[in-house]
């Protein structure tokens, strides 16, 4: 098989696309994959101030450097989130990135800032991990955005991963959140507008892209995500991918063009009634979701401070 | 050829000279999921290994992105 642009030898096939591709076009194609959806969804402009949400693995990573490399102003935020060495690490390689590329990295320890970390938030709210993790990384990247002025966050989900949490709400037939998988959410009280550039990228050409770029990223799993419902949903989308090239793309892609309009609300209601008494934040009650696993994690800890080391 | 799988890792022989693409049926790995490394380089499924490489098996599936 020769490059499908110049017929050089290739690094990759890309099955679902009846392709293969060298070194200089593949890493051209994962670039063009993520013009095309900034473009498509309408996510941001060249005028926008743009904040990842990193987490030192593959697809955040990725996305940093392709956004860098079309040109957009882009800085990075990561977040300590004490699972032992794994958050270390992962740090780390953040750290490294943006030294590399000589970009702007703001961090957050969630023990220094607001006194708990996830395995503990995990376990005095009986919460399983991934949820607890991911209330504390939506609010955190959420408020800095907000505090910090950047028109929006863009997150590392690729074609992977939306297609299995896709799979997972349609098999549940969770109707709220099948109304708000979108490639890009607008703005509204008190959030950022968010976007997910890579949708059109699955993970494998995510991890291809680090290797030929070079970026050194954390390769493990994390110790935590155990027994994930996402990562059980990804093997049994890969076994239809593998006799069904292209499946999670018609079904992802699918949903999108005939489906969500389905599930939009008929009445848009603002949910958000008041800001949180303790951080400001919206809220459903008086106190957000993240300052009440606060309470529960940390009883005896206080008040967030912003902390934070930027880079 | 020595190979190493990563996430999670391990180490395995493997006596016999293969495209990338069989070694991974070999091993049942789906290949949807998986990069295959060889002497530090990325080759793709129809690239042949031969006996005295140093392969890298890089499972790729993670829980979830930020």
């Amino acid at each position: 098989m020769r490059c499908r642009v110049c017929k050089d030898p290739i690094v990759i096939e890309l099955r679902q696309h009846n392709a293969a591709f060298c070194e200089e076009h593949f890493l051209r194609f994962c670039r063009d994959q993520t013009a095309k959806s900034i473009k498509k969804f309408d996510m941001f402009g060249t005028d926008d101030r743009v904040l990842v949400a990193v987490s030192g693995g593959k697809d955040s990573l990725a996305l940093w450097d392709i956004l860098l490399d079309l040109g957009y102003t882009a800085d990075g935020l990561v977040l300590g989130l004490g699972i032992g060495e794994y958050s270390e690490t992962s740090t780390e390689f953040a750290r490294a990135f943006a030294r590399d590329r000589e970009a702007t990295l703001h961090e957050i320890n969630l023990q220094e800032s607001y006194g708990f970390d996830v395995p503990t938030a995990a376990r005095e709210t009986g919460r399983v991990p991934c949820s607890a993790c991911g209330l504390s990384k939506r609010h955190l990247f959420d408020k800095t955005a907000v505090e910090l002025g950047y028109d929006v966050v863009v997150t590392g989900h690729n074609l992977d991963d939306e297609a299995a949490v896709l799979f997972g709400n349609t098999i549940r037939w969770k109707d709220d959140y099948l109304a708000r998988q979108a490639p890009v959410l607008p703005a509204r009280a008190g959030f950022p507008r968010k976007a997910k550039p890579l949708v059109r990228l699955g993970e494998r050409e995510m991890a291809a892209y680090c290797v030929l770029r070079g970026i050194d990223y954390i390769v493990e799993e994390c110790p935590m995500a155990e027994g994930n419902k996402h990562l059980e949903y990804k093997a049994l989308l890969n076994e239809l991918e593998r006799t069904s090239p292209g499946a999670k793309m018609q079904f992802y892609f699918g949903f999108l063009d005939r489906a969500a309009k389905h599930f939009e609300p008929e009445d848009e209601v603002e949910h958000l009634i008041s800001a949180c008494v303790r951080c400001g934040s919206p809220a459903n009650g008086e106190v957000c979701s993240f300052c009440r696993l606060a309470e529960r994690a940390a009883p005896v800890a206080l008040l967030p401070t912003r902390s934070g080391r930027d880079s | 050829m020595k190979v190493r799988l990563r996430n999670p890792q391990r180490d395995i022989d493997v006596n016999e000279s293969m495209k990338a693409g069989a070694l991974l049926d070999h091993l049942d790995i789906n290949r949807e999921s998986a990069l295959v490394i060889v002497d530090g380089a990325l080759v793709p499924l129809s690239h042949h290994i031969t006996k005295n490489a140093d392969v890298e098996i890089r499972n790729v599936i993670s829980g979830g992105a930020t």
